[in-house]
């Protein structure tokens, strides 16, 4: 299933059926993202825009769900407001305007910064380890290698609500619930799997006739998988570590059952953001728009990887 | 990594003064030690983190744990936690709601996805900036994918109902694709197809690029038409490929909480509580710790063991 | 083994400053409370300890149809979190039972805090364990009901006032019964009023957390519902399915059926008051607790809205809402936190508290003279306080709680079976869940 990255067809389509073809895969892509775009464009509508009824595709562009995002506020009455100073930042203006004024920020970027470090911090680990890992299994033999391959897969089967409540036990026990270090140890735990299996399957593509031609030449074991088969796989190692911080920047299950507020991350917070009356959909969709840029980028960067990253490698192009 | 060179000049020592058969021996640590130090971590990670808490759900799967009372003695129960999950009609219909998600979003997704990937493969201009496009929607984050579909479903104030009036002329308020018992259950079945189409589409093409030229310039040798060529040839080449992606997506969408969680918070009534939505509402919010580890185990074993009879179907097809 | 310990090194390294970061600092007390109007008031409030005690305060305010799970995951994980939690009447068997409160009898001593300084209803909701003891594990701290709003200027239209009164031959009120209700709502359901179509009532039916079952409550305890045989706790059969309490199931049901509006299948307080603010409803449940703010409201407030007590129809009953304040047995701060509830429980601040919008339970509060005219709502809650029932509040509640959604819901909302059946099936879940508990 491999070295094939050429598509193959019957005999080369004819113009028109591709021209047919490429009109009806766009047609899908831009349905596929208008909720997207939808959902950016409510990040710069006003509260009000944002729930009319009937729905407004156009409105004039407010940055209130932004800014809603980063402060909490509070309602006062006219005469209060008239006795105010005049605003300092066109932010203040803009929450004034609503008879409101900005108490303070918002959780929201507490939150963010817990995903980037319980993300970043699991990722390190995790593909730390799975290269570890990937590169015994690819190399040496191993007694019984493939029963343990299977069961670090098998680790993936259990639903994660499952694996919650003992994990929620053992946590409370050892002091582990809501806090970072705990999640970070979770989501490595989650994680290792998928970077042993997309890592193995890496490292097998590299020659070993490489390393062996550096240990001939005095390179122990240890040195010749340092200087040697590390830069190899350096393309796969940043490929396995974007699906592991992608996944630990989506993850929500464990978010939101095994921390509280010092150490949850945007996926439990994003979606009870509300306003004075109910939900903050402007505030929801910005947040949204800048959790997801993100991703978007990284999805991007891995277009080539991204088989490989779903199959658990089982996948190769 | 400092250690390197230290040791490295320890070994060069060492490796002098020896004869050369057992200097490639001493010189760092020899490759089983290496094997284990470095397949040990892992192992012992997912021994703490995954098999350690496993064995202990099973068994406070045969108590009458609750992780909220704090004091109570814990009293064995045998498999009464296991004979109430599975005689409980309640649990039956939550399987049932499962079932009908797990199956249609695969049918869905099946015969989407593998018909974009026909059509992708056709290689037309620009097709893969449109691949990277139609593939954005299975890298989000599920939960948050389910609260912005909340804001599109919504009757009065979404879109969806707005479009689907447009093409249909049914007025926008008079249906509401989350709340009704009707609709709620194929309002999550179109969330989860439009967000891992992609996925199964892009599993298809690697199995559509996996098939040889040479394949379909003898089938045209032999004047096999169109049709013939794909029931013959395309598809039972990309077969494999396909039972893959369906295997990945039935695990998945079986374990399916996020998502759903988030949209319909299971409702209205429990006419889309999937099974991990009622897991979570046993285990964490009515703290039935013993009864929803039974539960638990039940649902891993039946992924497990469909997942293994599946594996040996997929591989009997690959090897056909 | 150098690997191996470089890698635990580097979990150690990553993880100690993070571990740290919630220690030390005695200063600041964290307060966990729902997101909602009255929190904003405490934050106001607060202030003035700070400045007195030099102790700053933070605030974790989680929205409502995710509070009680938040907070019973947190509590029963032992979570340090929270130094002083706001905590729903019905947690606190759970909580004293299983020690997440201080039982606070040797401070209210010590400080001379009396709780025949606060009104006896609140002090049994939301104080004690078991009901009605000497135990108290809260201090009452916002006393809540479920009551109505309804919309003053649509009721007083002449136009409106004549066709009603053709109609059933009497003045277009605020209901007293409610058979009332019904035909009020109906007279408002998709009429159209300056050109918008308005629907009659927004009610609860939020499936996730609470809202259904306080909703259903609302209606059932007028119509004498019973949660079990006076004469013999946890004997159900017969009280919580009795043929009023069926009649009370089915008016909710039909108050659904006609007259909310469109795709109200999931609604709680946020979606009511969403409702309401923005015109399409003529009357709204809710708690008292956000009375003020709606009053305060630009576009519905002031002279447009008028409040009443939740209709009788067998009897008077209203559903319980409110918290009483609550130490953490997990905080560091026990101390500091305790102070707080001293500071809280003195009679001006409990005076400010009221006038800054939030629900004090003190008698120096409500019983001052004047109180009934201090906000238009003031004298309702009163009445509402004086009529109030609470679901249950065993240590089993959230079980109790969630057979009762579920059950309710799917007849409510989803159409599923009658209500007598509804009911039947409840009073079934409840006895299996009391059988668990060893109290039946």
């Amino acid at each position: 299933m491999s070295g094939l990255t050429q598509a193959h067809s019957v005999v080369a389509p004819s113009t028109a059926s591709r021209r047919i073809s490429g009109a009806i895969v766009i047609v899908y892509a831009i349905i596929t993202m208008l909720p997207l775009l939808w959902i950016f464009a409510t990040g710069f509508k006003s509260q009000s825009d944002a729930i009319a009824y009937p729905p407004k595709v156009f409105a004039d562009p407010s940055l209130q769900g932004y800014v809603n995002l980063f402060t909490t506020r509070s309602r006062q009455t006219p005469e209060y407001m008239a006795s105010l100073p005049p605003p300092e930042t066109w932010y203040d203006e803009l929450v004034r305007k609503q008879n409101m004024v900005i108490v303070g920020p918002s959780k929201f970027g507490a939150r963010f910064m817990n995903s980037l470090i319980i993300g970043f911090g699991s990722t390190f680990l995790a593909v730390f380890l799975g290269t570890l890992a990937a590169y015994a299994f690819s190399r040496f033999r191993i007694p019984l290698a493939d029963d343990l391959m299977f069961f670090i897969l098998s680790t993936r089967m259990m639903p994660p609500i499952a694996v919650a409540i003992p994990i929620y036990l053992m946590y409370r026990e050892l002091g582990l619930s809501d806090t970072r270090l705990g999640m970070i140890i979770l989501y490595t735990a989650v994680n290792v799997s998928l970077a042993v299996w997309l890592l193995k399957g890496f490292i097998d593509e590299i020659p070993r006739e490489y390393e062996e031609a550096a240990m001939i030449d005095g390179y122990t074991r240890l040195q010749a998988f340092r200087k040697v088969v590390l830069p190899q796989a350096a393309t796969g190692i940043a490929a396995t570590a974007i699906f592991c911080l992608i996944f630990a920047w989506n993850e929500y299950a464990f978010a939101v059952l095994l921390t509280s507020g010092e150490a949850q991350t945007a996926p439990p917070f994003i979606p009870i953001i509300i306003g004075e009356g109910g939900m903050d959909w402007p505030a929801v969709a910005a947040g949204t728009t800048l959790f997801l840029i993100p991703i978007v980028v990284f999805t991007v960067l891995l277009r080539k990887h991204l088989l490989r990253g779903i199959t658990f490698g089982a996948v190769r192009k | 990594m400092t250690d390197i060179p230290d040791r490295r000049t320890v070994a060069e020592r060492v490796a002098a003064a020896t004869p050369d058969g057992l200097a490639r021996k001493v010189s760092g640590f020899s490759d089983r030690t290496i094997a284990w130090l470095f397949i040990g971590p892992t192992i012992a990670l997912l021994l703490a983190i995954n098999i350690f808490p496993l064995i202990w759900a099973v068994y406070l799967s045969f108590t009458n744990y609750a992780a909220n009372k704090l004091n109570a003695t814990v009293a064995w129960v045998g498999v009464r936690n296991y004979s109430r999950v599975l005689s409980d009609p309640d649990i039956w219909e939550r399987m049932q709601a499962t079932a009908h998600f797990v199956v249609w979003t695969i049918v869905l997704e099946v015969l989407l996805g593998f018909g974009l990937a026909l059509l992708i493969n056709r290689q037309f201009r620009g097709h893969s900036f449109w691949t990277t496009v139609v593939l954005l929607p299975m890298m989000l984050s599920p939960a948050v994918v389910g609260t912005f579909w909340k804001l599109l479903f919504q009757t009065q104030i979404g879109p969806f109902n707005y479009v689907v009036s447009f093409f249909t002329g049914i007025p926008p308020s008079s249906f509401d694709m989350v709340g009704s018992v009707a609709l709620a259950p194929w309002s999550i079945v179109i969330v989860d197809a439009w967000m891992w189409t992609p996925y199964v589409m892009l599993i298809c093409l690697a199995g559509l690029r996996s098939v040889p030229d040479y394949i379909y310039e003898a089938a045209e040798v032999d004047r096999a038409s169109s049709w013939r060529t794909f029931w013959s040839i395309t598809l039972p080449m990309v077969l494999p490929f396909l039972m893959l992606a369906v295997l990945f997506r039935a695990i998945e969408n079986f374990k399916m909480f996020d998502m759903v969680a988030l949209l319909t918070s299971g409702g209205p009534g429990s006419t889309t509580e999937l099974a991990s939505i009622t897991l979570k509402r046993e285990a964490f919010e009515k703290w039935r710790t013993g009864y929803s580890s039974a539960f638990a185990i039940i649902l891993f074993v039946t992924i497990f063991g469909a997942a293994n009879i599946y594996v040996k179907a997929l591989n009997a097809v690959k090897n056909r | 083994m150098r690997k191996l310990l470089l890698s635990t090194a580097a979990a150690v390294v990553v993880g100690a400053p993070l571990v740290g970061a919630t220690g030390a600092q005695a200063e600041t007390l964290t307060l966990c409370w729902a997101a909602w109007d009255p929190a904003n008031a405490l934050v106001e409030l607060s202030k003035d300890f700070t400045a007195q005690s030099g102790i700053d305060m933070k605030f974790e305010f989680i929205p409502w149809p995710n509070y009680t799970d938040r907070m019973q995951n947190e509590l029963n994980s032992k979570g340090k979190l929270c130094d002083l939690v706001i905590g729903d009447s019905q947690w606190i068997g759970g909580a004293a039972e299983n020690g997440h409160y201080v039982k606070l009898n040797d401070f209210f001593a010590k400080e001379g805090i009396s709780m025949d300084s606060f009104l006896p209803a609140t002090v049994y909701a939301y104080s004690t364990w078991p009901k009605g003891s000497d135990n108290y594990w809260a201090l009452p701290a916002m006393g809540d009901a479920l009551g109505w709003t309804y919309r003053k200027d649509w009721f007083a239209r002449p136009e409106l006032q004549a066709e009603f009164k053709g109609k059933y031959g009497r003045d277009l009120a605020p209901p007293k019964t409610w058979d009332e209700l019904k035909q009020v709502a109906e007279f408002f359901q998709k009429r159209e009023i300056d050109g918008k179509t308005v629907y009659g009532a927004a009610i609860f039916t939020e499936r996730g957390s609470e809202g259904i079952t306080m909703g259903v409550t609302n209606a059932l305890y007028p119509y004498d519902f019973k949660y079990e045989n006076p004469e013999k706790p946890y004997d159900m059969q017969g009280y919580v399915n009795s043929p009023d309490a069926v009649k009370g199931l089915e008016a909710y049901k039909a108050m659904y059926d006609c007259c909310t509006p469109p795709g109200y299948t999931n609604a709680y307080m946020q979606e009511n008051l969403d409702a309401f603010t923005s015109g399409q409803v003529a009357m709204m449940m809710n708690w008292f607790a956000f009375f003020p703010g709606l009053y305060k409201n630009e576009n519905v407030g002031g002279d447009k809205i008028g409040f009443f007590v939740n209709p009788e129809e067998i009897v008077k009953g209203s559903t319980l809402g409110g918290q009483g304040i609550s130490v953490v047995a997990y905080s560091d701060k026990q101390d500091a936190a305790l102070q707080y509830i001293k500071w809280f429980a003195q009679g001006d601040v409990q005076a400010k508290w009221w006038s800054l919008g939030g629900y004090s339970c003190a008698k120096s509060v409500l019983e001052a003279p004047g109180f009934a005219d201090t906000a238009p709502f003031a004298a309702d809650f009163l009445v509402a306080m004086g009529q109030v029932k609470d679901f249950w509040q065993e240590p089993a509640y959230a079980q109790l709680l969630l057979a009762m959604q579920e059950r309710v819901h799917d007849y409510v909302v989803a159409n599923k079976g009658t209500a007598k059946e509804a009911l039947d099936l409840l009073v079934g879940d409840w006895t299996e869940i009391f059988e668990d508990e060893g109290k039946l």
